[in-house]
């Protein structure tokens, strides 16, 4: 492999591992606070099943430059994330939280359908493995964008008020890192225009069934994965704590 | 326990999936990681035995107690064990054997439906799932999330039992 297909490559599955990483950890922040058992068995499955997927997109890192997924997730700074803005909010409601997992299963689904197709086997696999489990969750959550933007005028409300918010944050998940383009070339990873297309061809249709509008106004949009907001120091310093207290975890 | 056949040979392959068969799902005990379609090669290398695996789902916890189970095996067996994780092929629920899908009957657990082609985004499941307790297929799906990763829970209409099921993937 030329040695800049493995920088970009290096650098695009440490953002598709951050993406997963951080949303699985604001999905678990519900874990015993869910609005029913049902759903707060649900939503930490789904927080599960990310955090799976981080661990697959860093274990293919691991194969390209041996860098230890444990360190990464847990013993790095804020500043070296290069997740999106959108998954870094707090978890606001449960509307906020719908959503957002929403918007981010489609496009996960887009762009793993699309994935499957890479020239790299080990992403081919890992695409099609990961799509498997995806179906779940987008299965529900869009059961869940539809009960709320149906449901009641408050239900609606806030789903529209988490929609006025996040729209402009998701574009961010169609901004390509800065060497991706060679990535694309070689048929490593898929086009994200074409992604973003599919994306919106699905949530625009089904925003629109569930009786919630698109915001005129498309709001903040941020661009680079290298900059952040002050929310993803403080999620690190929660979920990496006990980490870092303990690093060999040998005191119980 | 020490192996009988001579080092490398078939025999000795096949003695190696019989003793990996005892190797439980360790949230499943019922059933082992054989006819779960979780053990997927058996090779012998020298002393080295080289065992390839594949998760369930990926994010799931046993798979790293699987992992520690199948190589306290082949160590007992007189091997140096050197355990692969493979992705590829994705695992299916369809590789679960049918004596395995009967064990999970029993145990109380619908085995899964057969998976059905990719199509679209999400699929949704088209039969019924059948109450392991009466048999009725009069029932409903609770939640598609369950206490495992792999499962899903639901009630029947006819016993108004609740019940879990095996996710067809």
């Amino acid at each position: 492999m030329k040695p800049e297909v493995k920088k970009a490559l290096i650098a695009k599955f440490t953002a598709l591992a951050d993406d997963e990483l951080v949303l699985s950890h604001r999905d678990a922040e519900w874990t015993g606070h869910g609005p029913i058992l049902e759903e707060d068995i649900a939503l930490a499955n789904i927080a599960q099943d990310e955090l799976g997927h981080a661990t697959v997109w860093l274990g293919l890192r691991k194969e390209l430059d041996g860098s230890d997924p444990d360190q990464l997730a847990f013993f790095r700074d804020s500043t070296k994330f290069r997740n999106a803005e959108l998954l870094e909010l707090p978890r606001g409601d449960w509307a906020f939280t719908m959503l957002r997992q929403y918007l981010f299963d489609v496009y996960e689904a887009a762009w793993l359908s699309a994935a499957k197709a890479s020239s790299y086997q080990p992403l081919a696999d890992a695409a099609a493995k990961i799509l498997r489990e995806e179906r779940f969750h987008l299965q529900h959550t869009q059961a869940w964008v539809e009960r709320l933007g149906l449901g009641t005028e408050e239900s609606n409300r806030r789903m529209q008020a988490a929609l006025n918010m996040q729209w402009g944050y998701t574009q961010q998940l169609f901004v390509p890192l800065q060497d991706e383009e060679i990535l694309v070339r070689e048929n490593i990873v898929p086009d994200l225009s074409a992604v973003k297309t599919k994306w919106l061809e699905h949530t625009t249709r089904h925003l629109r069934d569930s009786r919630l509008e698109l915001p005129l106004n498309i709001g903040y949009q941020p661009g680079s994965r290298e900059t952040h907001t002050e929310h993803l120091w403080s999620l690190l310093a929660e979920m990496q704590s006990v980490a870092r207290w303990d690093a060999e975890a040998k005191v119980w | 326990m020490v192996s009988l056949s001579p080092k490398g040979s078939r025999a000795e392959v096949r003695e190696i999936w019989e003793a990996l068969s005892r190797v439980p799902d360790p949230e499943i005990p019922v059933v082992n990681v054989v006819e779960m379609g979780i053990l997927r090669e058996v090779r012998i290398d020298g002393d080295k035995a080289i065992l390839t695996m594949t998760p369930t789902f990926s994010g799931c916890p046993a798979l790293h107690a699987i992992r520690e189970s199948l190589e306290t095996v082949v160590r007992a067996l007189g091997f140096e064990a050197q355990v692969q994780i493979v992705l590829s092929p994705p695992w299916s629920t369809d590789w679960i054997t049918a004596e395995a899908r009967e064990k999970l009957l029993r145990y109380g657990i619908a085995p899964p439906n057969p998976a059905l082609a990719e199509a679209g985004l999400i699929q949704l499941e088209l039969s019924p799932t059948r109450c392991p307790r009466c048999g009725s297929f009069d029932t409903s799906v609770k939640n598609t999330f369950g206490p495992t990763l792999c499962k899903s829970i639901h009630v029947c209409n006819n016993c108004l039992e609740p019940f879990e099921s095996f996710k067809a993937v």
